[in-house]
This record gives C-alpha cells, sequence and structure tokens, in this order.
C-alpha cells in the first residue's frame, strides 16, 4: 500500500513537492478520483491527495469571475454558480458512474487537468477556454502563477490553457481562476425519431448552416443506447433520437422551437422535450452514463463533425460494439466487447482512413492491464511526442508528477 | 527600449547569408537594397525602428522550413512577420536578423462549412476569410480594428481581440489547427478540424506568444453563422461610474451583449467633430451597446437594456433603426483612434485591462497622472471585458514628449495591475511593455514562462528581445532543471 501524503494549504502542498524531489520520490496527484482511472496507471511512490485544497476564494459575478481551490466539489461550484443565474459553459461532464461510482464526486481540479467538455462543448468552448489563471508549483517545488483575474488577457505566454488538460503531468494546481457566464434561462429540447444515423447528420449540418434556431448542442443516440435514457420519453420511444438543444430566453427558444418544427414534422416523428427532462438527458449524454451498467472498454473520439455519423457508423459494424454521438459529430462514444486489447489499433486505423488522420481517439474505461499496453491516448507522431516530452519537462524536469499517465516517460538525459 | 546588442561577427556575414537565402528562395524572395528594407523597419509601433540586416518572403512551407534550419545552423536570428499591424511592436526587426514575411502566403485553402471552418494561410487577411464564407450566411468573429489589413498569422501569434470578444472570444477561441515550423525547421501539426487538443495544448500555448515559439505557416479557424439581426444603442451618461455600473447590471441580469464599449467625453467631442455620427455633446461618457441574435431575441435585448439605462440614469438614449444608423453609431467609435489624430499631432494607444468595477477608479486616477505628466488624455473602453485603451495626446516634434507619453502609458499599465488588471488585453507585450512584466510577474512566474521558449527554440534565435526583460539561457541537452538560487542569473543580459 503506496503512502498517502495530504496537505491541507499551499504551503504545505509546496513542502510536501520538496519532500518529494529531495527524496527523490514520485506523485500520483489526485482529488476525490473520479476520474483516476482515466488514463495509463501512474507508478508513483506517494499519492498527494489534494482534495484538502478547498473553497472560493472569489466570485464576482458582474466580472464573470470565479477563483476556486482544486478541490472544491464540482457539483458545489456549480449550485453557487446557479443560485446567481451563471454557470460553467463547458458543461465539464460526470465521469464517476462509468467505473460503478456515485455520481457528482468529482472536483473543480479534476475537470480542468481533465480538460472534458459536456455537451455545450460545441458551440460554448472547451474547459481551455475558461481557464484564465492558474497558480501551481512546478516540479522544481517553485510555486508560479500565470494568466490573470480579469476576462482579457494576452499577457505573457498562455499557461493557463496548456495546463488544462495536462491530467496533472506538469504541475500541481493549487488555485484556479476561471471564467464563467450567465446560464440560459430557458432551454428545450427538439427530438426527431427514429431517423438512420446518416440522415441525423444531414439533419444536423443543415440545421448549423441554413437555419436560425439557436441550437447549443446536438447529439444522436441510436435505438439501442435510447433505451438506456433515463428520461422515460426516450427510453420508451423504441427508436433512434436526434437531439438538438436550444437555449436561451423563453421568446427565442420558442421560435427556434417553432422554426424546427415548421421544417421538420413534415419528414419525421418530433417532440420536445422541457427544461427539466433536457437537463437530466443532457447531463446522461455528457457523462455517457449509458454506458455505466457494463465494464467494456469504452472509447472517446474527437473527430471533425461531418465525419461523425459515417466512423460511429462503421466502428460498430465492424467492430461489433454500440456507439453514439455528441457534438454534431464532433465526439463519439464507443464502447467494444474486445476485452483483450479494446481493439485500439483497429479503432485508430479507421479513424485516421476516415478522417484522413484528423482526430484522435482516448480509451476513457478499460481495466488496468489492458491501460498498461495500449496506450489510452492516442499514441503521437514522433516531432509531437518530442516536443509533449520537451514541454513537459520544462515544468517537471525529473518527472515527479504523475509519471506515465498521459504517455511512458521517455528520459530526457 | 534597448534591444540585444547586435552581433557584429553575424553583420560582416550578411552578403554570404544574402546568397544562402537567395539559394533557398530564389528571383525576388530575398530583400537586401537599402531603400526596400525601410519598409520593414518598424510595426504600427511607429516609435521604434530598426532596419533589419534582410528580409526573407518564402512562399512554401518547405522554403520556410529550409530558412528556419539554415538561420538556425549559422546562429541567426529571424523576426517574422505577416501584415505589420502590431501596436506593441512584435515585428520589430533587428539589426542582425532577418524578417521573416509571410505576406505571400495569402491563399485561402479551402472552406468547409460542414466542419464550419475554413483552412487559410498566414498570410491572408482577418476580414478576408469573413468575405469567403459572408455569402454562405457566415462570418469569422474576432474583429481587431486592423482587420482590413491584418493578417491571420499575426492574429494567432498575437491572440487578437477585437470588440466583439466578450460574446465571441478572442483569436485562441476560434481557431482548431495550425501548421507549425520550428526554428530548427521541424514541421509540426497541431489540431486540425476535430474540436480537442490531442495530449498537451501547444496550439493554445503558440496562441499568443508573439513570434516567440514557432512560425505558422496554415490556420484553420472556426467559423459562425452570421447573426440574423445586429441592431445598436447609444445611451448617454452624465457621468462614467453610471456607465460602468450600467454595463455590470447589463451582464448581471444575464446579458452577454456582442458588444459594449464606453467613451469619454474627449473622446466623444473628437469622434463626433470627426465623422459626425450624431453623438450627443452634452454627456460625460457614452455606452455604446450592441445587440445581435434572432429579431425576437434582440428585441427582447433592447428593452432590457433600455430599462437598465434609464435605472443608471442615461440621459440620452438612442436605438439604431436601420443599419446605416447602426454602422453610423459605430462610425464614430471606430473613428476614435483617428480622430484623436485630427486633435493631436500624435497620440500613443494603451492597452490594459482591469476588473471593470474598477472603472471609475482607474478613470480617476488616469485624469490625475494627466495632470502630472502633462498630457491629455482620452479614453476608450470595451467595457464588457475591463479592457482599457486611453489614449495620450503628445507632439513627437517636441524635445521629451515621447519620453513623456511613454512614462505616462507605462504609469497607466502599474495602475491597472495594482488595480487586479493585467499590462494588455490585445495588443500584446512586444518590446512595449517588455520591461514592465515584472510589475504583473514575478521572476519566478516569468522563468516558468521562460522556459517554454526552451522546448521550442532552445537557442533563443525566434523574436528575441520581446515579451521578456531578460534573455532566458536554457541548460544544455533538454536539461533544464536549474536548483534554486542558480535560477536569476545576476550577469544576465537586461536590455
Amino acid at each position: 500500500m503506496r503512502a498517502v501524503w495530504k496537505p491541507e494549504n499551499v504551503s504545505a502542498v509546496q513542502s510536501s513537492v520538496n519532500d518529494a524531489i529531495r527524496s527523490g520520490y514520485s506523485l500520483e496527484i489526485v482529488g476525490n478520483g473520479s476520474k483516476r482511472q482515466l488514463g495509463r496507471p501512474v507508478d508513483a511512490s506517494i499519492t498527494l491527495d489534494v482534495s484538502g485544497l478547498k473553497g472560493i476564494q472569489l466570485y464576482e459575478p458582474e466580472e464573470l469571475i470565479l477563483v476556486v481551490a482544486p478541490g472544491t466539489l464540482l457539483s458545489d461550484v456549480n449550485s453557487l454558480l446557479e443560485s446567481h443565474g451563471q454557470h460553467l459553459a463547458f458543461e465539464p461532464p460526470d465521469y464517476g458512474p462509468l467505473w460503478g461510482q456515485a455520481g457528482d464526486r468529482g472536483t473543480i481540479g479534476g475537470a480542468i487537468m481533465s480538460g472534458r467538455g459536456g455537451p455545450r462543448r460545441l458551440t460554448a468552448g472547451a474547459a481551455r477556454d475558461f481557464m484564465l489563471g492558474v497558480k501551481a508549483i512546478n516540479g522544481s517545488g517553485e510555486l508560479f502563477s500565470a494568466g490573470g483575474r480579469v476576462v482579457k488577457n494576452v499577457t505573457g505566454f498562455d499557461l493557463p490553457k496548456l495546463v488544462t488538460g495536462s491530467f496533472g503531468t506538469l504541475c500541481v494546481v493549487v488555485e484556479l481562476t476561471l471564467k464563467v457566464l450567465p446560464k440560459a434561462p430557458e432551454s428545450a429540447t427538439f427530438v426527431l425519431c427514429g431517423l438512420d444515423v446518416d440522415e441525423a447528420s444531414t439533419v444536423i449540418q443543415d440545421v448549423f448552416r441554413d437555419m436560425t434556431a439557436q441550437v447549443s448542442s446536438a447529439a444522436f443516440l441510436p435505438m439501442d443506447i435510447a433505451c438506456h435514457s433515463s428520461v422515460a420519453e426516450i427510453q420508451s420511444m423504441g427508436e433512434s433520437v436526434t437531439l438538438l438543444r436550444l437555449e436561451g430566453f423563453g421568446l427565442s427558444v420558442m421560435t427556434g422551437l417553432d422554426e424546427l418544427s415548421k421544417v421538420f414534422r413534415q419528414s419525421a416523428s418530433t417532440k420536445i422535450l422541457d427544461k427539466e427532462l433536457s437537463k437530466v438527458l443532457w447531463k446522461e449524454i455528457g457523462g455517457a452514463h449509458y454506458f455505466a451498467l457494463g465494464e467494456s472498454p469504452l472509447w472517446f473520439l474527437s473527430v471533425p463533425p461531418a465525419c461523425g455519423a459515417h466512423l460511429g457508423k462503421r466502428l460498430a459494424q465492424e467492430l461489433n460494439g454500440r456507439f453514439f454521438f455528441d457534438w454534431a459529430g464532433g465526439g463519439i462514444w464507443f464502447e467494444t466487447p474486445n476485452n483483450m486489447d479494446a481493439d485500439a489499433f483497429r479503432i485508430r486505423q479507421l479513424l485516421a482512413e476516415v478522417t484522413g488522420n484528423d482526430g484522435h481517439a482516448t480509451l476513457i474505461r478499460a481495466d488496468e492491464r489492458i491501460r498498461s499496453v495500449v496506450s489510452p491516448f492516442q499514441p503521437l507522431p514522433q516531432p509531437l511526442a518530442l516536443m509533449n516530452q520537451r514541454v513537459r519537462l520544462q515544468f517537471d524536469p525529473d518527472g515527479v508528477f504523475n509519471p506515465g499517465r498521459m504517455y511512458e516517460n521517455i528520459h530526457a538525459d | 527600449m534597448l534591444m540585444p546588442a547586435p552581433d557584429s561577427a553575424l553583420l560582416k556575414r550578411r552578403g554570404e547569408f544574402l546568397n544562402a537565402l537567395r539559394a533557398i528562395v530564389p528571383g525576388e524572395g530575398v530583400i537586401d537594397d537599402h531603400a526596400s528594407l525601410a519598409a520593414y523597419e518598424c510595426d504600427a509601433l511607429l516609435a521604434y525602428r530598426q532596419r533589419p540586416m534582410l528580409v526573407v518572403l518564402p512562399e512554401t512551407v518547405e522554403q520556410v522550413s529550409q530558412v528556419l534550419a539554415y538561420c538556425h545552423q549559422v546562429g541567426l536570428k529571424v523576426v517574422p512577420r505577416g501584415s505589420g499591424t502590431s501596436l506593441s511592436g512584435g515585428a520589430l526587426p533587428l539589426e542582425d536578423g532577418i524578417v521573416l514575411a509571410l505576406g505571400k502566403f495569402n491563399r485561402i485553402l479551402e472552406v468547409d462549412l460542414a466542419n464550419r471552418c475554413v483552412v487559410v494561410q498566414p498570410g491572408v487577411t482577418n476580414a478576408s476569410v469573413t468575405d469567403a464564407v459572408s455569402d454562405k450566411g457566415f462570418y469569422y468573429a474576432p474583429d481587431p480594428s486592423s482587420q482590413i489589413i491584418c493578417s491571420i498569422g499575426g492574429n494567432v501569434a498575437e491572440n487578437s481581440g477585437g470588440v466583439h470578444c466578450l460574446k465571441y472570444g478572442m483569436t485562441s477561441n476560434n481557431i482548431l489547427g495550425v501548421e507549425l515550423v520550428l526554428m530548427d525547421g521541424s514541421i509540426l501539426r497541431l489540431g486540425g478540424k476535430h474540436l480537442d487538443p490531442q495530449a498537451l495544448d501547444l496550439l493554445g500555448l503558440i496562441c499568443g506568444s508573439e513570434g516567440l515559439l514557432g512560425v505558422v505557416t496554415e490556420v484553420t479557424v472556426r467559423v459562425l453563422r452570421s447573426p440574423e439581426t445586429q441592431r445598436a444603442l447609444l445611451l448617454g451618461f452624465a457621468d462614467v461610474e453610471s456607465a460602468g455600473a450600467c454595463v455590470a447590471d447589463i451582464i448581471a441580469k444575464g446579458l452577454i451583449p456582442a458588444a459594449m464599449e464606453i467613451m469619454d467625453k474627449t473622446a466623444i467631442h473628437a469622434a463626433e467633430s470627426f465623422v459626425h455620427a450624431g453623438y450627443p455633446l452634452d454627456v460625460e461618457a457614452l455606452l455604446l451597446v450592441e445587440l445581435d441574435g434572432p429579431p425576437v431575441e434582440v428585441d427582447h435585448f433592447v428593452d432590457m437594456v433600455s430599462a437598465t439605462g434609464r435605472k443608471f440614469g442615461a440621459v440620452s438614449t438612442r436605438l439604431s433603426n436601420s443599419e446605416a444608423e447602426r454602422k453610423k453609431f459605430w462610425a464614430g467609435r471606430k473613428a476614435a483612434f483617428p480622430a484623436i489624430g485630427q486633435i493631436s499631432p500624435d497620440y500613443y494607444c494603451v492597452d490594459g485591462t482591469i476588473p471593470r468595477r474598477m472603472l471609475p477608479r482607474a478613470l480617476r486616477e488616469i485624469a490625475e497622472l494627466s495632470e502630472i505628466f502633462g498630457l491629455k488624455v482620452a479614453n476608450v473602453f470595451h467595457a464588457g471585458d475591463g479592457n482599457l485603451h486611453p489614449l495620450i495626446l503628445y507632439n513627437a516634434d517636441l524635445q521629451g514628449e515621447l519620453e513623456r507619453a511613454e512614462a505616462f502609458g507605462a504609469a497607466i499599465l502599474k495602475l491597472c495591475v495594482e488595480l487586479g488588471g493585467v499590462l494588455t488585453g490585445e495588443h500584446g507585450v512586444g518590446v512595449e511593455k517588455r520591461d514592465l512584466m515584472e510589475v504583473q510577474f514575478t521572476q519566478t512566474d516569468l522563468d516558468q514562462q521562460q522556459r517554454l521558449k526552451c522546448a521550442f527554440d532552445p537557442d533563443g534565435l525566434l523574436n528575441p528581445g520581446k515579451v521578456f526583460p531578460t534573455l532566458h539561457r536554457c541548460a544544455e541537452q533538454g536539461r533544464v532543471h536549474v536548483h534554486r538560487g542558480e535560477m536569476r542569473f545576476p550577469d544576465v543580459e537586461r536590455f
């Protein structure tokens, strides 16, 4: 059993890092561990639990600024923002249920360090687009700041973006400054029933190209996924669903729904889900909760949106698995029954073939054995791999933080 | 402003460099005559000028790669340049270095509306991206005021903003991928048409790195559907505090307008006499709010903003009732800089960001500084995001006035940091704000940023002398771990 260090404040985190450097220890950095099984298994001497760094340090709704300690629960952040009619627009997803955990255990630090965005990421931007500033401790034990506490800033290199999604491989983050936005007061979901995946993709492209309705998210659930929805209206339908979310002021949402109804009511049977049902539905889409009951390997593919339908279909057919797409086709969730190597090679080969090598596949869920032999993060072409490694060394020259979490360590010496 | 001292050994080898570069970029691809080089001696920060040793105008990514590899091999410094519209001296040449101008990379490579993106070469102007898709009802959101001339490559280097970036983001929020050539000539592709970064977000790092990390040779930008309707409101206030409070309340009500601009009395009067936009002259502050979206939504927002204006004592309210009128409202704001040029021989544009609630205090202290430095100032302000653009009026022909204007500008930027803001909201650090970086960052902060330079350009040949107040030495062989106490390089060259 590996030792756990749990510093409760910033200077204690810094001492922990310095102790580790002095003793030649490596550290696995964890918050509440809701995404700990995402990535390669970390071979570290000590677990550095930073969930004790908690609390909202500054929240200025009118300035759109939130400064928060990384161990703060994401659900606490969400409730606070909600009480002021605001939110994190990138809609950080809750993956806990994918590993059989209870929902809403994740921290804001985990949400940012994994860099994942939910369904609204399509139109509102990713986690990195809302990261304004960071305070962190680098692998030399130094506390540094980057970015700022204002929404518009180009002073110096944009380290806050670089740190986002780095899975703790660069530094230990001790404070985050985020841009928050007003939350649309109304929302609804327009549902087209029974389309096949290609028809769904065409509808979605048409909507974004030709229509004025302000659609914030667009997803397609085939019948074998839709039947696992916790929203009864979707679950009981017995058909595929193509989903368009509208968000805005009441009148804009209504006008948008009218437009969609006029255009599509001839060609498909349609339905409208109200605000409350929409909320439940898009949360389960963001966290891919349809796969929560299983343990089979689960992938997320980031591809050009127009490729999504074709790639999803081929994956399901050729590898005999289940898929759905979000982000208008730009994000494909795919579960494969292959428990040997999770079909890593074949999935990445198909992705390259269909997209012309424009995108990547990440193994979100698989048992530890598979994650040690298959790279969960898509292997990088050589010059890019080298650059990732070089950048990492500029933060953490001795490889103290989360060794091997993203890629196997190549030592620079 | 001190730049790294030129290396006389390099200056002597000019002929050798010229021949080698001509072998890579033949014909008129290398400029060496004194008169033509003059065209490159500054960017839009006119106060600083330096004729470069040579200017190279490559046409292909292979040539860019070969030029950089050659310069890397011989230790020749390189200053990348787009259209030269930087307001912070980002493209200021070096006497012992070449300028690598990307103007010939001027083609739009692909319009892909199914994926809502456009692939362009870096020399394409910002406005021509929108021109390429506007007939299909799309546009490219970032709109720096120089958008007719400024290049996408330059926008990426500076992470350019514009008046609409509170709602639509800056350049970094609107690009999906780049092709990047490193100083050693190697070529990387970061991103593409897919949404999320693969591995570390190097694209996020490159954007806004001011030409210090690599040379961008292709950019994939996201395009958006053009809004159905755009309307503008002009609200006049008896004091700046009320205008600022009105902006805060609009945001607190959950509305993010497409743009919110505040002008002070000096700026209003200068703009009005220059373009006759119909601005009220009896107000202390003018707030211009633009709303866009579906007509029902815009109507709703117009009512909300008007009511908020009344609540904060707006003494005049006008709503644009036609596209022509909306453009007229904007004409005054957009002409604010040249309008100041009409009332003063020279002006110096400052670019800091503050938390918006600090606006009244910032303007009060700027007025006090104006007294102290004996120079007039006009204020225009991207009110939604707190980005302040004081315009300092001076006369460069008068002995010492430029220096005084610069000192005044530096004092304003220090004030921005003191108030919880930053040195630059959208114009970049360049050479202009380089020596102020220590006001905002500690040495440890700057060291962490500068170490990134070692990953991309360990010899420090790409755009040296910009952004950071000291040159950084990279430890050998990629081993950059320098223990504490040895970090500060007491003998380091300061500019």
